[in-house]
C-alpha cells in the first residue's frame, strides 16, 4: 500500500500555490483569445511556391492596413495561419486580400479555411462559453450533493476548480490560444475529473460504513489504494486515446487534445490530493454517512 | 448478475448485429429503398461555408414609423382631431393634441379593438404604446410589437435568401432562422462563398425615378451617386415603378452594340405606369436606382407600352447575371450583414477526415494492446466489446442521421479511451472479491453488483457535461457533445450486456479453474 496520506499537507501547499500562480497569470497575463472570442479574421493558407513564407506573407499583409496581423506556420512547411483583427469589419476583406496576393504570388496559393467572426458574435460566444463552464460546475456540485454528503460535494468541486483554473493557467503561461474547442475540452475535463473523484468517493463512503474504528486520514488512503489500479488504467487508456489525437489528429485538434491531456493529468492528481484531503480536513466520520442514511 | 436467459442472449445478439449492419451502411451502398440513412458530415469535414446573417431592422422600424405618422394624421383628421408637431425621434413618434382631445386619443390607442393600434390577445399587448409625457404624446413600438415586426421581416428575408441561394445552385443548402433577427446559411461543398456573399449583401431595392432639375419637386428630391462613383444626379423621390413590379429579369446580349444588358418584363400595374410615365416624360432622363445608387439614367425616347424594357450600365456578363438574379428573387425587407463566416475548403475537410481516422485507428490500437497486456483473456473480452461498442455508436449516429464533425471524431476517440473504464472498475472489483472469495461465480457476481453505483455516478457526470455542451455549444463543438453523450449510452449497454454476457459464459464454463482474473 502506498502512503498517499503522508504527503497530503505537501501537496495541499503545492495545489494552493498552483492555483494562486494560475490566478495571477489569468489576471495579469490573461488568456490568448482566438478570433472566436475576440472577433477578427483567420485564414489558413497553403502555398506551392517557396517564395511564399512567413516573412513574405507578413510583408504583404502589413501593407494592407488590417491592423495587427499575425502570420504563423501551421503544421507543415507550406501551411500558414494568418490572423488579424479586421477592426472595421470590412465586408469584402477576403476578396481584397485575394486580389492583393494574386498580384504578388499568382495562383501558387490556396485558402483552405477562412473564418470571420464579428464583434457581436464573439462577445456572445464568450458569454455562452463562460455560462457553459459555470453551469457545468454548478450542476456537478448539485449532483454530488444529491448523491453524497455536502463534505464530498465541497471536495469534488474544489478539485474541479483546481483542474479548470490550473489548465487555463497553463494556457495563459504559454499563451496558447483559447477557442471554442478549448471550452469543449474544459467541459470534458470537468466531466472526467468528476468521474475520477466519484469513483474514489464511492469507495470512501463504502469503507466509512464498513469500518467504524478507522480514522478518515487512514481511510482515504485505503480507498485511494483500493481504487488505484483502476485510476491508473483508466487514465492511461484515456491518455493513449488523447495522445493519438494530439499527434495524428491534425493541427486543428492540437489545442483541444492538449487541454484534455492536461485536464486528465490534473484531474487524476486532484481526485487524490484535493478531493480526499477536503474530507480529512472536514473530519468526515462514519457518523457523517450514517446520519445521511437514516434520513433517506 | 451473471445469469442470462436464452431470450435475452438472442435479443442482445440481434440488437448488436442490427447496429453493426446499420453502421456498415455508411461504408457499403445498400439498396436505397431498404435503408438510406447515413451519417452527415459536418461542414468542417466535407468542406463548405457557414454564414450567419443579421437583419438590420433599424431602417424597417424607421420606415414603419414614417408611414405611421401619415396614418395617424389621416386617421384623426377623420375624427376632427388636429395632430400638431408630429415628429420622429429615436424610434419614438411625438405629437401634440389639444387638451380636451388628449384623453380620447389615448383611449383610442389603448382600446382592445383599436383600428389604429392592433391588439395581440395572446400576448395581452398592443403593437404600440402611448404615453403622455406632459409636453406631448409619445408613441413607440411595444416589446411585442417589435418582436412581431422583427419576426415578419425575418420571415420575408429568409424567403428571399432561400430564393437567391437556390438560384446560385449549390447542393442541399441549409437555411435556418436563428433568434428573431438572424438567419443561418450552410452551404456544403462550396469552397468560395464570394458570389453568395455578394448576392446576400445586397438589398436589391430597385426603383425607376426621373432625374429632375426642379429642386421643388412635389415629392421631394435627393442627390444620388452613380454606381461607378464618378457622377451625381438629383433624382425625384417619386417612384415610377419598383422591383415589386417585375415579373422576370434575364441577362442578355444587346446585338446592336455588343453590350451585356438585363432585360425585364413588368406586371400589368407596372406596365401601365411605365407606359404612362414614358409617354409624358419623353426627353427626360429616367434613373434606374439600385440600393441608393444609380445604375444608369437613359433618356426616354419613346413610349414603352409593352411592359418590357432593358437596363444597361456597363455590365460584365457575370454582373448582369447577378443583377437579373437579384431582381428575380426580390428585394430584402432590410439590409443583411454577415456577422460570422466559416469556410473550409474540400481538401482540408478530406485531410481532417484522414487525420481523424488515423488518430482513431491508432488510439483504438493502443487501447486494445494496453487492455490485452493488462488483462489477457478479460482484456480480449473488453476489446471485442469495444469494437461492438464502436459499431453501435456509429449505428446510433446513422439512425439519427447525426452530423459528424472533426471534434465529433475526437469525441469518438475519447469514448474509446474512457469506455474501458466501466470494465476496469468491474474487473478490479472482482479481483478484490477473489481475495476472500474462492467461488468464482460469487466473486464475479459481487464484482458486478458492488461496482455499479460508482460506474453509474461516474458516467452521469460525463453525460451532464455533454448535455450542457450540446445546448451551449455551436457547430463543430455540438458534434463533439453528441458523440460523447451517445458514447456513454452505448458504452453502458455494451459493458452491461455484451461484455457481461461473454464474461458470464466464460465464468460458468470455468468456474472451478481457480482464480480466473
Amino acid at each position: 500500500m502506498i502512503a498517499f496520506n503522508k504527503y497530503y499537507n505537501h501537496f495541499n501547499v503545492l495545489s494552493g500555490a498552483l492555483i494562486i500562480i494560475s490566478l495571477l497569470l489569468l489576471i495579469f497575463k490573461g488568456l490568448n483569445f482566438g478570433i472566436d472570442f475576440k472577433g477578427g479574421t483567420l485564414i489558413e493558407l497553403r502555398s506551392n511556391d517557396t517564395k511564399i513564407n512567413v516573412s513574405s506573407l507578413r510583408d504583404k499583409f502589413s501593407q494592407m492596413n488590417l491592423g495587427d496581423v499575425s502570420v504563423k506556420k501551421f503544421g507543415s512547411d507550406n501551411d500558414f495561419l494568418i490572423k488579424f483583427e479586421n477592426k472595421d469589419n470590412k465586408k469584402n476583406i477576403i476578396e481584397e486580400i485575394k486580389v492583393n496576393l494574386d498580384k504578388s504570388f499568382g495562383n501558387s496559393y490556396d485558402f483552405r479555411r477562412v473564418e470571420n467572426v464579428g464583434p457581436k458574435v464573439s462577445a456572445e460566444l464568450l458569454k455562452s462559453g463562460v455560462i457553459a463552464i459555470s453551469l457545468s460546475l454548478a450542476i456537478m456540485l448539485i449532483y454530488i450533493w444529491v448523491r453524497f454528503e455536502w463534505q464530498f460535494s465541497l471536495g469534488a468541486i474544489l478539485a474541479l476548480f483546481h483542474d479548470v483554473i490550473v489548465t487555463l493557467g497553463v494556457f495563459s503561461l504559454f499563451s496558447l490560444e483559447i477557442n471554442l474547442s478549448i471550452i469543449a475540452a474544459v467541459l470534458t475535463i470537468v466531466g472526467y475529473s468528476m468521474n475520477d473523484t466519484v469513483v474514489i468517493f464511492d469507495r470512501v463512503r463504502e469503507n466509512l460504513r464498513k469500518y467504524s474504528d478507522i480514522k478518515i486520514f487512514e481511510l482515504t488512503n485505503i480507498s485511494i489504494n483500493e481504487t488505484l489500479s483502476r485510476t491508473i488504467i483508466t487514465s492511461a487508456t484515456t491518455l493513449l486515446a488523447l495522445l493519438a489525437i494530439y499527434f495524428f489528429g491534425g493541427e486543428i485538434l492540437k489545442g483541444f487534445s492538449l487541454a484534455m491531456i492536461l485536464g486528465v493529468v490534473f484531474g487524476t492528481y486532484s481526485s487524490i490530493y484535493i478531493a480526499n484531503t477536503v474530507l480529512v480536513r472536514l473530519r468526515v466520520s462514519q457518523k457523517t454517512v450514517l446520519r445521511e442514511d437514516d434520513s433517506k | 448478475m451473471l445469469y442470462f436467459s436464452k431470450l435475452r442472449i438472442v435479443f442482445i445478439t440481434i440488437f448488436s448485429l442490427l447496429f453493426v449492419l446499420i453502421a456498415s451502411s455508411n461504408l457499403f451502398k445498400f439498396d436505397d429503398s431498404f435503408f438510406d440513412k447515413k451519417i452527415n458530415l459536418g461542414l468542417d469535414l466535407q468542406g463548405g461555408s457557414y454564414l450567419l446573417l443579421e437583419i438590420d431592422n433599424e431602417p424597417v422600424i424607421e420606415q414603419k414609423l414614417q408611414n405611421l405618422t401619415t396614418t395617424i394624421r389621416n386617421f384623426f383628421k377623420d375624427k376632427d382631431i388636429r395632430i400638431n408637431n408630429i415628429k420622429i425621434d429615436k424610434q419614438n413618434i411625438f405629437f401634440n393634441v389639444s387638451d380636451e382631445n388628449k384623453q380620447q386619443v389615448i383611449e383610442i390607442f389603448e382600446d382592445e379593438n383599436s383600428e389604429i393600434n392592433p391588439y395581440y390577445p395572446r400576448f395581452k399587448s398592443h403593437q404600440l404604446e402611448i404615453e403622455d409625457t406632459g409636453l406631448n404624446l409619445k408613441i413607440n413600438f411595444s416589446r411585442q410589437g417589435l418582436i412581431n415586426l422583427k419576426t415578419s421581416s425575418q420571415d420575408q428575408a429568409i424567403e428571399i435568401v432561400r430564393r437567391r441561394v437556390d438560384e446560385v445552385g449549390t447542393n442541399e443548402p441549409n437555411i435556418l432562422k436563428r433568434g428573431n433577427s438572424r438567419i443561418l446559411v450552410e452551404l456544403p461543398g462550396l469552397d468560395d462563398p464570394m458570389r453568395v456573399k455578394s448576392l446576400l449583401g445586397k438589398t436589391a431595392n430597385l426603383t425607376f425615378r426621373f432625374v429632375t432639375q426642379n429642386e421643388d419637386d412635389r415629392f421631394g428630391v435627393e442627390k444620388l451617386e452613380f454606381e461607378d462613383g464618378t457622377q451625381e444626379a438629383v433624382v425625384s423621390k417619386r417612384i415610377i415603378i419598383s422591383g415589386e413590379n417585375l415579373l422576370d429579369a434575364q441577362p442578355k446580349m444587346d446585338t446592336q452594340n455588343n453590350q451585356t444588358i438585363v432585360s425585364f418584363t413588368l406586371d400589368r400595374v407596372g406596365a401601365k405606369r411605365f407606359g404612362k410615365a414614358t409617354s409624358t416624360g419623353i426627353g427626360k432622363q429616367l434613373a434606374i436606382v439600385l440600393d441608393g445608387k444609380i445604375i444608369s439614367a437613359p433618356v426616354v425616347r419613346d413610349t414603352i407600352a409593352s411592359g418590357a424594357g432593358q437596363i444597361s450600365g456597363g455590365f460584365t456578363f457575370q454582373s448582369a447575371t447577378d443583377l437579373a438574379l437579384l431582381l428575380r428573387s426580390g428585394a430584402l425587407p432590410a439590409p443583411l450583414e454577415i456577422i460570422e463566416e466559416r469556410t473550409v475548403g474540400p481538401d482540408l475537410g478530406q485531410d481532417s477526415i484522414n487525420a481523424g481516422m488515423i488518430a482513431l485507428s491508432i488510439g483504438f490500437l493502443l487501447v486494445i494492446i494496453f487492455m490485452f497486456v493488462k488483462y489477457r483473456f478479460f482484456g480480449l473480452i473488453t476489446n471485442v466489446t469495444l469494437i461492438i461498442n464502436l459499431f453501435i455508436l456509429l449505428g446510433v449516429l446513422t439512425l439519427f442521421e447525426a452530423t459528424l464533425t472533426l471534434p465529433g471524431i475526437a469525441g469518438i476517440i475519447l469514448t474509446v479511451g474512457m469506455a474501458v473504464d466501466a470494465n476496469v472498475l468491474i474487473f478490479e472489483r472482482i479481483k478484490e472479491e477473489l481475495k476472500d472469495e474462492t467461488n468464482n461465480i460469487l466473486a464475479f457476481d459481487g464484482g458486478y453488483t458492488k461496482s455499479r453505483t460508482a460506474i453509474i455516478d461516474a458516467n452521469i457526470t460525463t453525460l451532464l457535461a455533454a448535455v450542457i455542451l450540446f445546448f451551449m455549444g455551436s457547430g463543430p463543438v455540438k458534434g463533439f457533445a453528441v458523440t460523447l453523450g451517445v458514447g456513454i449510452f452505448t458504452t453502458l449497454f455494451s459493458v452491461y450486456f455484451i461484455a457481461r454476457l461473454f464474461t458470464s459464459l466464460y465464468v460458468t464454463k470455468n468456474k472451478n479453474s481457480g482464480k480466473l482474473i
